[in-house]
């Protein structure tokens, strides 16, 4: 390790979260967690998490003191930001100000200006997600759409997911710590690092060999192509099938269970139901019947509905 | 007088304020608010049923198995196939369930309550080879020593040994609840939000390599519990001691039972449950739950008042931000007119009172390492024992339940959708008891609602002016001092508290929506 270590200041908020996204990243297997929090994360920096209300030790307005500073600052910190934003600002409120309630959109505001770099973690945040999912009552928007509407030019990285895979999170991380942020043509338009988000899960997927030969589960508990079964594998960029989940223990096609295309923009409105295929995408494999649902030309197939 | 408002509460889930008027030194009054509002319950309206158990755990990423279970309970019930499920699949929902208990216990006790506890300063100068106190020691060196500052100072009790020790168990127990969810995604897929329970059972297949995996990563975390997790409990509680004397609130626990161990019948009230359900009084004595008996009041939620009040599936909710005399967005559930507290104090009190064996025998050896007796656990301390009790006898109990799988036999069933139908899932998750209740109108959610947990321990006043049982916890403790309000915090915390799951916009009628305002 380095003799000089720079600390990378990190203010890491959570508006509209149900908090999955910080229970993900601390799920990091390589790094470990601690590692983050306690050494350098790569050689001579080390992250100096200012602010994230899971884990730090203060409360109340001595925390609220280190945004503050923070959104007054020339530091150049990284925004990480959790959650969706609801404009309807009483819908989520983080500490007070002069007795009164503060709304976390107006948080975002704050120290979004004075970030070297935001980094709208999880799909709410990058896109609204659940909470802005129709009838969206809260008024939930993602991060890009704040800042947008704000005008707010800091750079914005997008770590969507439902939750995101701590790599993708921690990799983000890493390379602007390393390489300054991301050159054009390594992310994709909805500012995505492809190395993460760069193909779609129906290419890589393992079960491909069944999707294109016709072999469809029928039943959830098959170990056959899902798409009949609503797998939205087809609709969804990330590198699931390959880095898997949980250090690699599992992922959802693996473990029967339909891709719910939670990386997306138009999760979940746009990729539900989960267990109805609406994506009438055709195949080699699959033929419109007179109903016109998609039904497997190979009749020796499992598929039976 | 003064006021001491604590806004954002930190190391708990989600977002909650706690302001204390201090007369004396002393707490007159404590109110709780839940201060972040979601709509869940309107965003689910006109989905497909099916897509319940993948939506509603989203509303909590810290304890989505039980969201997913009780969906999938309640789903089950509505599609008539509760008595169906395979043998593979009841006991498959309970090791992703218990998985997450123990990954969600260890989170609590280490990450989430320890730092009002533990001063991780004590491994500034240490010389030693252990590579995790070596961390800190660096980091501390360093001198940037956030998120462990700022903090509370001037009540660390513990001796610079037993602080280096428990600082050493924080980093360890970062490790060993990762692999509590890479357990649970031996069978659930993913962790958070597993990609497993589904009403009929669960997706995955079980075979045998994944009963020896979980076996052996199963015996991995009870040793953790039992050599790290419960000794850390207890030397923490023997120099906190006054803490056994501070933090009852309410009279009454409820809990719904947890790991069913039968096939169920239509109640899920009903069935043969690992731990039990119940409800205990003050004087230790247990009742059957009837479900008839819960009240949520909104006198002090910000909701209109003509709709609350009222048995759950009778409720009609509509949001007013500027109610007068409302402080929270959480309302006020209440059993049988009585303030509840619900969670792992609870589940033990109930399966203790009920004569579960292993229960009763964890809690006697608890009780007498610390020279205390019954009552004393309705407290700080109790809660946080009671905790690490569970979690040592449902390690034990995950792993003999892995070695009833049979690789050979099937973990679903199928099922029809049906046009219309009710259901009804309640259980026990790590922070207490959970209903979800659907109605299934023309093969959609015609409407869905959850009574969490959280609701019941961070709720504000009710109609009578109870306050909640946080609130009551809170009310008559000394403050020895205001800027480092450990006792305050101390309380609230040992209630886990999860405020993402307690608030919620119910409609059971479908109306609310068009009579919504923001004042």
């Amino acid at each position: 390790m380095s003799k000089t270590v720079r600390e990378v200041p990190v203010v890491w908020i959570q508006a509209a979260s149900d908090s999955g996204c910080t229970v993900s990243v601390i799920n990091s297997a390589k790094p470990e967690i601690h590692s983050v929090l306690l050494q350098e994360i790569v050689p001579g920096r080390h992250i100096n998490l200012r602010f994230q209300a899971t884990i730090m030790a203060g409360q109340g307005e001595p925390v609220i003191r280190i945004l503050d500073a923070a959104a007054e600052s020339n530091e150049g910190y990284i925004l990480v930001v959790e959650g969706s934003i609801p404009l309807e600002e009483k819908c989520c409120t983080l500490g007070q100000r002069d007795g009164k309630e503060v709304g976390a959109a107006e948080r975002v505001r704050e120290l979004a200006h004075k970030a070297a770099a935001v980094i709208a973690l999880g799909t709410c945040a990058c896109f609204g997600g659940i909470f802005a999912s129709r009838p969206n009552y809260s008024r939930s928007v993602g991060v890009r759409e704040l800042l947008k509407r704000e005008r707010i030019e800091t750079p914005l990285l997008n770590v969507p997911g439902c939750p995101p895979h701590p790599d993708w999170f921690l990799g983000t991380v890493a390379h602007v710590m390393l390489f300054g942020l991301p050159a054009p043509d390594e992310v994709d338009e909805l500012g995505r690092l492809k190395l993460f988000y760069g193909r779609l899960i129906h290419e890589n997927c393992p079960r491909r060999a069944h999707f294109d030969a016709g072999r469809f589960a029928a039943s959830l508990s098959e170990p056959y192509c899902l798409y009949l079964l609503g797998c939205r594998g087809p609709q969804t960029s990330a590198d699931c099938p390959t880095r898997k989940w949980n250090n690699g223990t599992n992922w959802c096609i693996e473990n029967n269970h339909p891709c719910i295309g939670c990386c997306e923009p138009e999760f979940p409105d746009g990729t539900s139901p989960f267990f109805v295929n609406t994506l009438g995408m055709h195949a080699p494999a699959l033929r419109l019947d007179e109903q016109g649902m998609l039904r497997p030309t190979n009749t020796d197939s499992a598929f039976l509905r | 007088m003064a006021t001491v408002v604590i806004d954002p509460v930190t190391r708990i889930e989600g977002h909650l304020k706690v302001e204390v008027l201090i007369d004396g030194g002393y707490v007159k009054e404590a109110k709780c608010s839940g201060v972040m509002f979601r709509g869940f319950e309107l965003l689910l309206k006109n989905r497909d049923p099916r897509d319940a158990q993948r939506l509603t755990q989203r509303v909590c990423g810290v304890c989505p198995a039980i969201h997913a279970t009780a969906a999938a309970l309640a789903l089950d019930n509505a599609f008539g196939i509760d008595g169906k499920l395979t043998q593979n699949g009841r006991i498959i929902r309970n090791l992703i369930l218990g998985s997450n208990y123990l990954q969600s216990h260890i989170l609590h006790f280490y990450h989430l309550a320890a730092l009002d506890y533990v001063d991780v300063t004590a491994a500034a100068d240490y010389q030693g080879s252990d590579a995790d106190l070596q961390s800190v020691s660096s980091f501390l060196a360093r001198g940037a020593l956030e998120p462990f500052v700022p903090r509370c100072e001037g009540d660390y009790r513990l001796t610079k040994q037993e602080n280096r020790a428990a600082t050493a168990h924080y980093v360890q127990a970062l490790r060993m609840r990762r692999k509590a969810h890479e357990m649970l995604a031996i069978f659930g897929g993913k962790m958070p939000h597993d990609m497993g329970i589904v009403p009929g059972g669960v997706t995955v297949t079980p075979s045998v390599d994944k009963i020896a995996a979980f076996y052996h990563s199963v015996n991995e975390l009870g040793a953790f519990v039992e050599n790290v997790y419960l000794p850390d409990v207890l030397m923490v509680a023997g120099a906190y001691k006054d803490y056994f004397g501070l933090g009852k609130g309410a009279d009454t626990f409820l809990c719904y039972g947890a790991f069913d161990l039968e096939g169920g019948t239509s109640d899920p009230l009903r069935r043969k449950r690992f731990f039990p359900g119940g409800v205990v009084d003050g004087g230790l004595n247990r009742a059957d739950v009837d479900a008839a008996k819960i009240i949520e009041y909104v006198t002090c939620s910000w909701y209109e008042d003509r709709g609350g009040n009222a048995h759950p599936t009778q409720e009609e909710t509509i949001p007013a931000q500027d109610k007068p005399g409302a402080y929270s967005w959480l309302k006020a559930p209440r059993y049988d007119g009585k303030v509840t507290e619900v969670g792992p104090l609870a589940r033990v009190l109930a399966a203790y009172v009920a004569g579960h064996e292993q229960v009763k025998k964890a809690v006697d050896e608890v009780l007498t390492s610390l020279g205390g007796k019954l009552p004393e656990l309705l407290s700080v301390c109790g809660r946080h024992a009671a905790r690490a009790i569970e979690a040592k006898i449902l390690a034990a109990a995950l792993a003999d339940w892995v070695m009833q799988i049979k690789p050979r036999e099937p973990a679903y069933i199928d099922y029809q959708l049906p046009a219309e139908s009710e259901g009804a899932g309640l259980a026990d998750g790590p922070r207490g008891a959970l209903g979800h209740w659907i109605r299934i109108k023309a093969r959609k959610i015609d409407n869905y609602q959850l009574v969490v947990p959280t609701t019941w321990n961070a709720s504000p006043r009710d109609a009578q002016g109870q306050p909640g049982p946080i609130e009551l916890a809170l009310t008559g403790i000394r403050v020895r001092d205001e800027n480092n309000p450990f006792e305050i915090v101390r309380i609230v915390r040992s209630f886990d508290p999860c405020l993402a799951c307690s608030v919620h916009a119910v409609d059971w009628r479908g109306r609310s929506l068009a009579r919504y305002r923001i004042a």
